[in-house]
Formats: structure tokens, C-alpha cells, sequence
């Protein structure tokens, strides 16, 4: 969707001005990225401190997602750089990408379970692939897991019989599976119930701060990230327009902030589709 | 010639050469991509139950339509067989003739017809919605390439059910032919079965039905897996590359079973 004027809003809530680069531990300089000549990301510079939980909020189409497969590795900015622990990501070869991936989990928007492994399979197979545990290890690790998330009873389900917070849940713990450095998570919240959605962002945070990891969110749900998030990050057309702490958000006048958080329709993201003229279009036939 | 003309030849020419250069991208990509699987092979075998899982799901759940295929194709064979056979009174003969249609030409190429409908299609939309579900997004994420976990076993099953279900295919359109021709027609069943084993040499004529349903099988897997990894990852898109395995495969296995069956002429001077 297209923003009339944001220019300003960034400059007023510069984030490379506020958190601290030497802290980060994922950090994006000048990023930009398209498919084919279709643009997606335009000179994104953004920092993620160590510890922390950022978020990254957008409309659908904003280039959210793209972000995070830029960090995982999965594409390849065509200007900028993209560090995670001081590493181009870009200029790593297979087996180093594979080795840096090992430290991250991803929550992926609809979980992404395995669907034909059971629960305690799909949580076991992380360390099953890249680790020589023991299956009695595998298997108390596997149940401590799915204990921090409240699934311990469903291990011997199949993801087919779980509901949609249960299946996120899940996801979240196979994210943990490794104790990774860095956890991103692609629209956690996306159509949960507000019981499901409030369990899996008090369990975000709670993961977060119990493992010392960092944890990058993209969501659209304003209400929820509030809440729990250290950072947030706005994203209009592949351009970061606005940033700050939630309670410089929830304080800002800026516009495309009020208008996100306040769900307005109409705003700098425009609600029309750029279009010519209505009248021109209803009397075209006329003429 | 006007302008206008110039111009439609030169979009035709354009046309023609995009696709000649696209098909033969698309074999380089086809060719790159087998070599992927190769590569991971070992690390596939080392895994050897989730091979034995999709031979399996390829080879022993494709075994009723296999079977009844061949039962039927193999009676079917017999009466026509007797037809003709009868008119030169060589009806002794119906068991050889069955037994070499079938393990040289029927076994291989219907069974590779009937695998490419069944464990082809079902392949390729189970890693087409594998990718649209994100579960090889998943899998990259967490370090584990999507071709040594899910592609290279799916392969290998292919390439091993195949020459097992061409095999039986043929093995039960012989009792087929058996059934009709000993004990409907009324042939004598020492001359159907001596004849069939007079006639039928293990080289070449059972050797060429395995090279034949191994390259058949080979061709099958890959055509699958690749449209499944490639599919759009969208209803449509899986729909899409589902069709696309079974029309590909078909006219993979009828245009290999030409070329192998010229080199395999080659001895009688072709």
C-alpha cells in the first residue's frame, strides 16, 4: 500500500541513533532487495541489540518477511550488508550458513510443522539432524520442552490434531529446540483466538528473557507487540518510516504511527489502490 | 518485405528462440539438480529407513493397481494373441508371445505409466505442499537441506520400486495369459510354459525389461520430484505441477522406450 508522507517520521525516531551497534547482534546497512525489478526493500538500516525483543510491524506487502529470510540467509540483498555477529551473511559459503543457521530457530507464520511426525518427532528432529544425544537425552529434552510451552500431553499428536495456537506453541518449541542465539518469528499471531494470541506473546517474551536469546517479531498486531517488545520497527513500501520503544510509540503523533496503531483506515497508507479518477472511470463508457 | 512483416518475423524468431533456449535451461537445470541429488546421496543412504519409508509409500502402496493392471493387460494379451496365433496355427506359441511382450515392452513401459499416475503425482504434491506450507523454508532454516532429507529419498524409492513393480506387472500378466490361454482357450499348459521357457532368455530379453524400467523409474523420480520442489507454492500451482508430472513422465517413458529399444535392436542390425 502506498504512504503519502512518511519522510519525516524516521528522522524523528532514528533507531542507529538509539540503540547501540556495538550491542547488536544482527544489524541490516542500506539493505535494499528486489524479485527480478519488482523493488521490495529500499535502503533498510536497522539494529537488533542482543537480548532483545524487536519487532517489525508493517502492512501485508511491506517486505516484513523478506527481511527475515535476508538474515536467515534464504535470500540475498542486491545492495547493503546483512550481519549477524559481526558475519556477512550474504558472502558466507554453504557450509558457514549452515553452521550460523544452526544457531537460529524461526517461528514461521502458520508453524510449518512437519506433518507427518508427530509433535515429539517434529521437536526432536533438530536434534536429531545436527546433534549424537542419546535418544533417553533427546527424549527428556524433547518433553522439557513441550513443558515450557504447556504441551507436554500432546506429544504423541500429529499437527493435524492440533489447534492453531497449539500448533504455534509446538512451532515454538521446535524453534528452542537448539537453544539458538536468535529467534525470529513470522507473524506469530496471525489468526489465533485472543486467548491462543496472549499465550503465545506472554510465552515470546517469557523464552526470551529465561534464555538470554534475541528475538526478532514481524506482526502486524500492534495491540499485542506493545506489550512485550523492547523495539519496534515500522515498515511502509520496503522503507523503515517510523521506529522507537513501544511507549515512544503509543506517545508518537507521527502520522503513519497513529495510523497503524490506531487501525485507521485511511491515512498515509492510502485505502484506494492507486486509480485514475472515479468519475473519468465511471463515464468512460459515456464518452 | 514491409516493415510489418519484418516485425512479426522477428517476434516469431523471438518466440522460437526463447523457447528453445528455455527448454535447454530447463535440462541444465534438470541436470544440475540430479547432480544435487547425487551429492547427497550418501548422506540419504546413511538414513536408509527413510528410503525404505518411501519405497514404501512409492512402490508397495502402488502394488494394487500394478497387479490388477497386469492381470488384466496379461488376459487381454492372451486373446489377441490366440487370435492372431490361430490364423497361422502356431497357437503352441501364445506363451512366448505373452511372456516377451510383457517382460520386454508391456511390464516396463505400462508399469512406468501406471507408477508415474500413482507414486509421481502423489510425490510431487506432497513436496509441492511441503514447500507451500513453508515446511522446506523449515527445514533450510534449521541447517538440513531439503534434498538430502526429502528429495534423494523419494528418488532412490523410485528408482528402486520400479524395476520391482515392472517386474510383477509382468509376472501377473503372465498368469493373466495364463489363465485365459490354459484355462479358458484351452491351450496345453506344458506347451505354453516349455515354449515360455524355450523362448525367453534372461539375456537379453529379461535384462533389456529391467534396463528399461530402471531408466524408466529413474526418469519418473526426478520429472516428480523436480516439479513437486519447483511447484508454486499455491493451490493452483501444486495442481499445476502435479498434471505436469504425469503428462511429462508419460512422454518421457514413451520417447526412452523408443531410444532404448533402438540401441537394444542394435544386434539385429538396426
Amino acid at each position: 500500500m502506498p504512504v503519502a508522507a512518511t519522510a519525516d517520521s524516521h528522522a524523528t525516531l532514528s533507531p542507529t541513533r538509539r540503540l547501540d551497534p556495538a550491542a547488536a547482534a544482527i544489524e541490516l546497512k542500506d539493505v535494499s532487495f528486489a524479485y527480478d525489478t519488482r523493488l521490495i526493500l529500499r535502503g533498510i538500516t536497522m539494529t537488533v541489540p542482543r537480548g532483545k525483543i524487536v519487532a517489525i510491524m508493517g502492512a501485508s506487502g511491506s517486505g516484513k518477511t523478506t527481511i527475515l529470510r535476508l538474515i536467515g540467509g534464504q535470500l540475498r540483498p542486491k545492495k547493503g550488508k546483512v550481519l549477524v555477529g559481526g558475519q556477512s551473511v550474504a558472502d558466507l559459503e554453504p557450509d558457514a550458513l549452515y553452521a550460523l543457521r544452526r544457531k537460529f530457530g524461526m517461528l514461521f507464520q502458520f508453524g510449518a510443522l512437519f506433518t507427518d511426525m508427530t509433535v515429539f518427532e517434529n521437536i526432536a528432529f533438530p536434534m536429531r539432524e545436527h546433534t549424537d544425544l542419546p535418544e533417553s537425552m533427546i527424549r527428556d529434552l524433547v518433553l522439557m520442552k513441550l513443558n515450557a510451552v504447556g504441551l507436554r500431553g500432546a506429544a504423541q499428536l500429529m499437527p493435524s490434531e492440533l489447534s492453531g495456537g497449539m500448533g504455534r506453541r509446538v512451532a515454538l518449541a521446535r524453534a528452542i529446540a537448539l537453544d539458538p542465539m536468535l529467534v525470529m518469528y513470522d507473524e506469530p499471531f496471525a489468526g489465533l483466538d485472543p486467548i491462543s494470541l496472549a499465550i503465545v506473546g506472554q510465552l515470546i517474551r517469557r523464552l526470551n528473557d529465561a534464555l538470554g536469546i534475541t528475538s526478532i517479531v514481524v506482526t502486524h498486531d500492534v495491540y499485542e507487540s506493545l506489550k512485550m517488545v523492547d523495539y519496534l520497527y515500522f515498515v511502509s513500501e520496503g522503507k523503515i518510516v517510523a521506529s522507537g520503544t513501544p511507549a515512544e510509540v503509543r506517545a508518537s503523533s507521527d502520522p503513519f504511527v497513529r495510523q497503524f496503531v490506531d487501525g485507521q483506515p485511511d491515512g498515509p497508507v492510502r485505502f484506494h489502490y492507486p486509480a485514475p479518477p472515479y468519475h473519468r472511470a465511471l463515464l468512460a463508457n459515456v464518452e | 518485405m514491409s516493415s510489418e512483416a519484418t516485425g512479426d518475423l522477428v517476434l516469431v524468431l523471438r518466440r522460437l528462440g526463447g523457447t528453445v533456449t528455455g527448454g535447454v535451461a530447463r535440462l541444465g537445470y534438470m541436470a544440475r539438480f540430479l547432480g544435487a541429488i547425487l551429492w547427497y546421496t550418501p548422506m540419504a543412504l546413511r538414513r536408509l529407513h527413510l528410503t525404505v519409508r518411501e519405497i514404501y509409500f512409492s512402490g508397495v502402496l502402488s502394488l494394487v493397481i500394478i497387479l490388477m493392471s497386469g492381470l488384466f493387460v496379461g488376459m487381454v494379451l492372451s486373446l489377441q494373441g490366440y487370435e492372431v496365433l490361430r490364423r497361422y496355427s502356431a497357437q503352441e506359441q501364445l506363451g512366448i508371445v505373452v511372456a516377451l511382450s510383457l517382460v520386454k515392452e508391456l511390464g516396463p513401459v505400462i508399469g512406468g505409466l501406471l507408477f508415474a499416475s500413482r507414486a509421481g503425482s502423489a510425490i510431487t504434491a506432497e513436496i509441492g505442499l511441503m514447500k507451500a506450507t513453508e515446511q522446506l523454508s523449515a527445514m533450510e532454516m534449521m541447517a538440513v537441506d531439503p534434498i538430502a532429507r526429502v528429495v534423494a529419498p523419494r528418488f532412490w524409492a523410485g528408482v528402486i520400486s520400479m524395476p520391482l513393480l515392472a517386474a510383477l506387472f509382468s509376472a501377473f500378466g503372465i498368469f493373466g495369459g495364463y489363465l485365459i490361454g490354459v484355462r479358458v482357450i484351452g491351450i496345453d499348459a506344458g506347451a505354453f510354459w516349455g515354449q515360455m521357457q524355450a523362448g525367453v532368455n534372461f539375456w537379453p530379453d529379461i535384462t533389456n525389461g529391467i534396463i528399461k524400467s530402471i531408466v524408466f523409474g529413474a526418469a519418473v523420480s526426478l520429472i516428480a520430484v523436480i516439479e513437486g520442489y519447483d511447484a508454486k507454492p499455491t493451490a493452483e500451482g501444486v495442481s499445476s505441477a502435479t498434471t505436469r508430472t504425469v503428462v511429462v513422465s508419460s512422454l518421457a517413458i514413451l520417447a526412452l522406450d523408443f531410444v532404448l529399444t533402438v540401441f537394444m535392436f542394435r544386434g539385429v542390425g538396426l
